[in-house]
C-alpha cells in the first residue's frame, strides 16, 4: 500500500548529544538518497536493510551535519513502512535544520502521534495497546493544538486571517462566475488577480522569513515572574524597566493585575508579565490574580522565580517549585541585603531545583541585575531556550504550511502566465486557503459557498 | 369495508423528474412498478425555469445519461435552443444547457413511461406509508442501557427529538407499501418517495396564499403526518418562480438577442449529434433599473418574505428580485433573461425576476423594464412553501436509516432543481430495485461523479436551504468533466443493467482509442526541421532546440491536438469525442495526475466501513462532541465521518485505531472500484 511519507524528530527536544530524525513511508528511501552522501561521495545504499551508513546531510552541495543513517525496509521497522533514521548531532537547532531539509525533499511533517498510529495500523504494536495509542494521539494532538496558536503573534494571525479573506474572495469570485457565467464576467479579471496575488505572495514570503523565529523574536520572550507575595517581584520588574510601574508595597498581595511590559537588552526582548503572588488565598480579587498568574506561567517561555531569602520556604514555594519543574526558569534569591534564612542558600535551593540557574540579587540595592541579564542573554543566544517543548516543531509546521501556500499561489501565477483557464486558478487558490487555515486552526467547511452568496448576486 | 388492494414490487410516489427516473429504472430492471401522481397531466412537469442543464447541472444530466437515466434523451428530443456555457474556460466547467419546449418535454416523458413494460401509472394521492416495526427489543435494550424507561418516553419526559439526537432510540421499521387517500392499499417490497414540492404545499404572493402545489395543482396534505409518526424529521423549505408573460406584449427591439450555439451538442451519449442540428429559438436579455428597484423598495412591507408570512427557508442562489434589491443595494441593475416556454405557446419566462410581491406591484415593477413597458402577465410570480425531510436521515443509498425499504429522492430530500431531482430519483430507484433483487446498493462517491458529491453532501452535511449543485462543491472536478461522463459511468450503468451491451461496448472502444492515441503521441517525436520551426513561429510558439514529442507540443498552452495535424503524418482518423479526450488528457495531464493522487488518498478512508448501528460513546478517548455528532449522523464510512462538521482529524485517528482493533470491514462495497 502506498503511503505518504512523514518525518519528525524522534528524540526529545533537548540538547542531548545525539538526536534522531525519523522518516517513514513509501518515499523514505528516495528522500534519504537526495539529501545524504557517504564519505566517498556515494548516495545512501537503500538496498541493504538494517545497516548503518556514515556520511553527511547536504543541502545544495553544502554539508550540514555529519551523521549516521540507518535504513530499514518495511515491514521490519517501527512503523512497518520503509523507514530511515538519521542520527545527527543533538542540538535542537541542528535537528530542526535537518528535519527542514527532509521536509523540503518529499516528506511532510508527521501529525501528532502519527508514527505510533502507523505502527499500530501496520500491526507493529500489540492490539491490546489500542487504548494507549488512542491516548497518545489525543494527548499529542491537544498539545499541538494548544501550541499552534500560542506560537503565533497576534500580528501574524491577523495577517493570515487577512490573507485568507482576500484569497477566499477571489475563489468565490471565480466560482460564482463559473456557476453563473451569464451574470458574472471574468473579463479583465486576470490582471486584477495578478495584482492581488503579488501582494499575497509578498506577505506570505514575509511570514516565512519570520517563521523561523516565530513569536519569540517578533514579540519577545514571554517571561513570567513568579514568587510568593512580597518576595520582590514588582521591585524586580521595576528594576528591569527602570521606572516605577507596579505598585510596590510591604503588604502581601498588592499586585493585583498582571501587567505587561517590554524590556530590551541587546538583541533580546523580554515581554514581562508581572504576577500576583502565587499562594492559596480566600480573597476573591486576589484569587483571580493568582489564577491568571498560574495561567500566564503555563504559557511562558521563561519563568523567573523570585524567592525572598529572608523568610523560610513554605508550601507556597513548593507549589511554585512544582510549577516550574521541567520549565525554563531562573531562580532569583532576593533581598540579599537582609540576613538569609538558613535553608535558602544557593546550595540548598539548587538541591531542590536541580539544573536551574540560581542568582543572588537585591532588588532594593539593585545588585545582581547584570548577572541576570547575562544569564538570559546567554540562554537565548546559545539557542538554549527551547521555550516549551515542541515550539520549534510548531514553528516548523507553520513554515511548512506557509511554504505550501506560497507554492500554490505561485502556481496560480504560472497558470495566469500560461494562459490557463480561470477554473484552474481557483483549484490552487483553494489549496493556499486551506494551508493558511491549518496554521490558525480553521477548516474550510462551506466557506466558499457562503462567500459566493454573501458577495455576489447570482441566480435566476 | 372492502378496499382495493394491489401487489407490486416497487411503489414510486410522485411523477416529477425524480419520480420518472425512479419508476423507469425499476421497471426497466424488470420489477413490477407503480407510479403515483396527483395528476397524470403533470408528469415531468417543469413548473419553474424552461431549461435543463447549466453550470454543474449539465454535468448531472450527462452523468445520469451515462449511467442509464432518461433526462438527457428526453431533452434531446424536446429542446428548442442549446448552448455550451463557459466555453472560454477550462473543460471541467464547460456545461451544456438547453431550453425546453415544456409541454413537449412533459409529453415525451409521459410517452416513454407509458410504453415501458412493468410500469403502471396511477392518479391518486398517497396519504400513508405502511410499515411493520422491526427489532423492537433492540431499541428497548438501548433505552434501558441509557436508563430511560418506556414510561419516560411515553409520558414525554424525554423528548423524542433529544433522545433521537443522542442516538438512544431508533425505532426501526420495514416498509410494506402505501395507502392512498381513498383507503386503497398497495403492497410493495420497496417504496420511493419523490413528492417534490407538493407536501403541504402553499403558494404565496402578496397577502394571497393558496394551499396548492405548483401551477395550482392539488397539494398532498397527508403524507407528512404519516412520516412524522414514524419519527421522520421534517423541514419546511421555500422557493419561488417569476411571472410568465405574453410574447406579443414584449418589445424585443429593446433587448439583446441570445441565440443558441451554431453547432449543437446533444446531452445524451446515445443521441446522434447530426440528429439534433435543428432550427433554434432565441432568448432575450434586458435589465432592471433604479425605477424598478424604487418600486420594490416602496412595497417591501407588502412582501410576505419580509413580513414573516413566509416561514420556509429559501435558497440563497435563487433569490427573488426583492431579495436581490435589499441584499445588493449598490447594484444599479439586474439581468433579466426572457426565455420562451416552448413552440406551442406565447408564454415567456422572466428569468431573474422571481417574486412574491402582490399582483399590482408585480405589474408595476415588470413594466419599468425596457421591452416590458406594455407587458401582459399570463401567470404571476409566486413563492411556494413545502415540506421536505432532513436528509441526514438517509443512507448514501438514499434509503431511510430507520425504515428499511423506504427510499427517497428529489426536492423531498431538500434539494432544488430538475436535474438534482432526476439524479436522486434515479439512484433511489436503482437502489430500491437492488433491495428487491437482493443485490448490493450502488453508491457513487465524490471522486466518481457530481451525483456522488450531491448525494454525499445531502446525507452528510447540515442543509438549511434547498440544495443546488455547484461546481465549487466538487473537489475533483478536473476528473468529473461533462465530456467524460460516459468513460466514468457507463460501466456502472451496464453493471446495474440499465446500459445495453451495445452502448457499453461503444464506450469501451472509445476508451481504447483514446489510450492508443495518447500513447502514440507520447512516443512520436518531431525533429528540428524547417517545417516544424516555421509552424511554431506561425503559432507564436518557441522554436525547438532539439527533438520533442507531439504530446509535449500539445501541452504547450498556445497549441492543441487539432493544430498539430500538419506535423503529424501518421494521424489516425478519429471521432470528435475521442480527439477531445486525447487533447484534454494530454494538455492538463499534470493537474489531472495531481487530482488522481488526491482521489487515491480519499478512497482509503471511504473503504473503511462503519456499522450504522454503532454507539460511539463506547469509544474511550473520543471527544464527547465527536461522539454525539457521530451518533446523530451514523456515517457509513470513516471517510463520511471525516466530512461531518465537528469531527476532527484526531477523532478520525481515534476511529481508525479503534476499529482496527475491534473490527470494521475493509471491503464494504461502494459500487465499482
Amino acid at each position: 500500500m502506498r503511503t505518504d511519507t512523514i518525518a519528525a524528530i524522534a528524540t526529545g527536544l533537548t540538547d542531548s548529544g545525539i538526536g534522531i530524525v525519523r522518516i517513514s513511508g513509501t518515499d523514505a528511501f528516495d528522500v534519504i538518497r537526495k539529501i545524504f552522501v557517504k564519505k566517498n561521495g556515494a548516495a545512501a545504499d537503500v538496498n541493504r536493510s538494517h545497516t548503518v551508513q556514515y556520511g553527511f546531510i547536504c543541502e545544495n552541495g553544502e554539508k550540514i551535519d555529519e551523521v549516521l543513517v540507518m535504513v530499514m525496509k518495511g515491514p521490519h521497522s517501527y512503523t512497518g513502512e520503509d523507514t530511515v533514521e538519521i542520527d545527527c548531532h543533538g542540538g535542537v537547532l541542528m535537528m530542526r535544520r535537518i528535519l527542514e531539509v527532509v521536509l523540503a525533499n518529499g516528506a511532510r511533517a508527521a501529525e501528532p502521534g502519527e508514527f505510533t498510529k502507523r505502527a499500530f495500523l501496520n500491526g507493529r504494536i500489540d492490539l491490546s495497546q489500542a487504548e494507549a495509542v488512542i491516548d497518545v494521539i489525543n494527548a499529542k494532538n491537544n498539545y499541538a493544538l494548544k501550541n499552534s496558536m500560542k506560537q503565533l503573534s497576534g500580528k501574524e494571525s491577523d495577517k493570515i486571517r487577512g490573507l485568507r479573506e482576500k484569497i477566499l474572495y477571489e475563489i468565490a469570485y471565480i466560482e460564482s462566475a463559473l456557476d453563473d457565467p451569464e451574470h458574472i464576467s471574468l473579463d479583465g479579471y486576470r490582471e486584477q488577480l495578478e495584482i492581488t496575488l503579488n501582494e499575497a505572495i509578498g506577505q506570505v514570503k514575509m511570514l516565512i522569513d519570520s517563521a523561523d523565529y516565530g513569536r519569540i523574536v517578533s514579540e519577545g520572550i514571554r517571561t513570567v515572574i513568579v514568587g510568593k507575595p512580597n518576595a520582590g517581584k514588582s521591585s524586580l520588574m521595576n528594576m528591569l524597566l527602570g521606572e516605577e510601574r507596579a505598585i510596590v508595597t510591604e503588604i502581601a498581595g498588592t499586585t493585583r493585575d498582571t501587567l505587561e511590559e517590554q524590556v530590551r537588552f541587546g538583541d533580546i526582548s523580554l515581554r514581562i508579565v508581572d504576577t500576583a503572588g502565587i499562594r492559596d488565598t480566600e480573597d476573591i480579587v486576589e484569587k483571580i490574580g493568582v489564577g491568571r498568574a498560574k495561567d500566564a506561567a503555563s504559557d511562558a517561555d521563561l519563568i523567573i522565580y523570585v524567592i525572598d531569602s529572608s523568610v523560610p520556604l513554605d508550601e507556597n514555594d513548593y507549589e511554585i517549585m512544582d510549577l516550574i519543574q521541567g520549565r525554563k526558569a531562573i531562580i532569583l534569591l532576593n533581598k540579599s541585603d537582609l540576613p538569609a534564612v538558613a535553608d535558602i542558600s544557593p546550595a540548598a535551593v539548587s538541591e531542590k531545583l536541580a539544573g536551574k540557574k540560581i542568582i543572588t540579587i537585591s532588588a532594593k540595592e539593585e545588585t545582581g541585575f547584570d548577572e541576570l541579564k547575562e544569564t538570559i542573554q546567554e540562554m537565548f543566544c546559545r539557542g538554549n531556550i527551547h521555550f516549551n517543548d515542541e515550539v520549534l516543531i510548531t514553528n516548523l509546521r507553520h513554515k511548512e504550511a506557509l511554504q505550501e501556500a506560497l507554492s500554490s499561489l505561485e502556481m496560480v501565477m504560472d497558470s495566469i502566465r500560461n494562459g490557463l483557464p480561470e477554473d484552474f486558478f481557483s483549484i490552487d487558490l483553494t489549496d493556499a486557503y486551506e494551508r493558511l487555515g491549518s496554521i490558525i486552526g480553521e477548516a474550510v467547511e462551506d466557506d466558499v459557498v457562503n462567500e459566493i452568496f454573501s458577495r455576489f448576486c447570482t441566480g435566476k | 369495508m372492502a378496499v382495493l388492494e394491489e401487489y407490486y414490487d416497487i411503489v414510486v410516489v410522485g411523477a416529477g423528474h425524480a419520480g420518472c427516473e425512479a419508476a423507469l429504472a425499476c421497471a426497466r430492471l424488470g420489477l413490477e412498478t407503480i407510479m403515483f401522481t396527483v395528476s397524470v397531466d403533470s408528469i415531468a412537469l417543469m413548473p419553474c425555469n424552461p431549461n435543463i442543464g447549466g453550470s454543474s447541472k449539465g454535468h448531472l444530466v450527462r452523468e445520469l445519461d451515462a449511467i442509464g437515466g432518461e433526462m438527457g434523451k428526453n431533452i434531446d428530443k424536446t429542446f428548442i435552443q442549446s448552448r455550451m456555457l463557459n466555453e472560454s474556460k477550462g473543460p471541467a466547467v464547460h456545461s451544456l444547457r438547453a431550453q425546453a419546449d415544456k409541454q413537449d418535454y412533459s409529453r415525451q416523458m409521459r410517452k416513454t413511461l407509458e410504453n415501458t413494460d412493468h410500469l403502471t401509472i396511477r392518479q391518486a394521492e398517497v396519504s400513508e406509508i405502511v410499515t411493520e416495526e422491526t427489532d423492537p427489543d433492540g431499541g428497548r435494550c438501548l433505552r434501558e442501557g441509557a436508563g430511560i424507561s418506556e414510561a419516560d418516553l411515553i409520558s414525554g419526559k424525554i423528548a423524542d427529538g433529544s433522545a433521537r439526537e443522542s442516538g438512544l432510540i431508533r425505532r426501526k421499521y420495514r416498509i410494506r407499501g402505501v395507502k392512498t387517500v381513498s383507503g386503497a392499499i398497495y403492497h410493495a417490497k420497496a417504496v420511493v418517495l419523490a413528492t417534490g414540492t407538493y407536501l403541504k404545499a402553499r403558494c404565496i404572493f402578496g397577502d394571497v396564499s393558496n394551499y396548492t402545489g405548483p401551477n395550482g395543482l392539488q397539494a398532498a396534505n397527508h403524507l407528512t403526518d404519516s412520516l412524522k409518526a414514524h419519527g421522520i424529521e421534517m423541514y419546511r423549505f421555500k422557493t419561488g418562480t417569476p411571472a410568465r408573460v405574453d410574447r406579443r406584449s414584449l418589445d424585443f427591439s429593446k433587448m439583446e438577442e441570445q441565440p443558441g450555439d451554431e453547432y449543437i451538442q446533444p446531452f445524451s451519449f446515445s443521441t446522434d449529434p447530426e440528429s439534433v442540428q435543428k432550427k433554434q429559438v432565441s432568448c432575450w436579455l434586458t435589465y432592471t433599473n433604479e425605477k424598478t428597484h424604487e418600486i420594490i423598495r416602496q412595497n417591501l412591507d407588502r412582501s410576505p418574505l419580509f413580513s414573516g408570512e413566509i416561514e420556509g427557508t429559501g435558497p440563497r442562489y435563487c433569490p427573488s428580485i426583492e431579495d436581490k434589491v435589499v441584499k445588493f443595494p449598490d447594484k444599479e441593475r439586474h439581468q433579466i433573461f426572457v426565455e420562451p416556454e416552448g413552440f406551442y405557446t406565447n408564454e415567456m419566462y422572466l428569468s431573474g425576476m422571481s417574486s412574491s410581491l402582490p399582483e399590482d406591484v408585480q405589474h408595476a415593477m415588470y413594466k419599468t423594464v425596457p421591452g416590458l413597458e406594455h407587458v401582459k402577465i399570463v401567470r404571476n410570480a409566486y413563492a411556494i412553501e413545502y415540506d421536505c425531510i432532513n436528509s441526514l436521515q438517509l443512507r448514501p443509498s438514499l434509503e431511510f436509516k430507520t425504515i428499511e425499504g423506504l427510499f427517497s429522492g428529489g426536492q423531498f430530500n431538500g434539494s432544488s432543481g430538475y436535474e438534482e431531482a432526476a439524479v436522486q430519483g434515479f439512484m433511489a430507484g436503482v437502489n430500491a430495485a437492488m433491495k428487491v433483487l437482493g443485490r448490493e446498493p450502488y453508491v457513487l462517491d465524490r471522486s466518481q461523479a457530481y451525483i456522488g458529491v450531491l448525494i454525499d453532501d445531502l446525507v452528510t452535511k447540515e442543509n438549511h436551504e434547498p440544495y443546488r449543485m455547484m461546481t465549487s462543491r466538487a473537489e475533483y472536478r478536473l476528473l468529473l468533466r461533462q465530456d467524460n461522463a460516459d468513460l466514468r459511468l457507463r460501466s456502472i450503468g451496464h453493471e446495474i443493467g440499465l446500459v445495453s451491451d451495445e452502448e457499453y461496448e461503444k464506450t469501451c472502444e472509445k476508451e481504447r482509442q483514446i489510450e492508443e492515441e495518447i500513447h502514440r503521441l507520447e512516443r512520436t517525436s518531431v525533429g528540428v526541421s524547417p517545417q516544424v520551426q516555421e509552424f511554431l513561429m506561425r503559432h507564436e510558439s518557441t522554436p525547438l532546440k532539439s527533438g520533442i514529442t507531439l504530446a509535449e507540443l500539445v501541452r504547450r498552452p498556445e497549441l492543441d491536438y487539432i493544430m498539430l495535424t500538419e506535423l503529424d503524418d501518421n494521424r489516425p482518423n478519429l471521432a470528435k469525442d475521442v480527439i477531445e479526450q486525447v487533447n484534454i488528457n494530454i494538455k492538463y495531464e499534470g493537474y489531472i495526475r495531481r487530482q488522481k493522487q488526491q482521489v487515491e488518498q480519499f478512497k482509503k478512508l471511504e473503504k473503511k466501513r462503519l456499522d450504522i448501528d454503532f454507539d460511539y460513546r463506547q469509544i474511550k478517548g473520543l471527544r464527547l462532541e465527536a461522539a454525539q455528532k457521530l451518533n446523530l449522523y451514523k456515517p457509513v464510512s470513516i471517510g463520511q465521518a471525516s466530512r461531518i462538521s465537528g469531527v476532527s482529524p484526531a477523532d478520525i485517528s481515534v476511529l481508525l485505531v479503534y476499529f482496527e482493533k475491534y473490527g470494521g470491514s475493509e471491503n464494504g462495497r461502494s459500487s465499482v472500484e
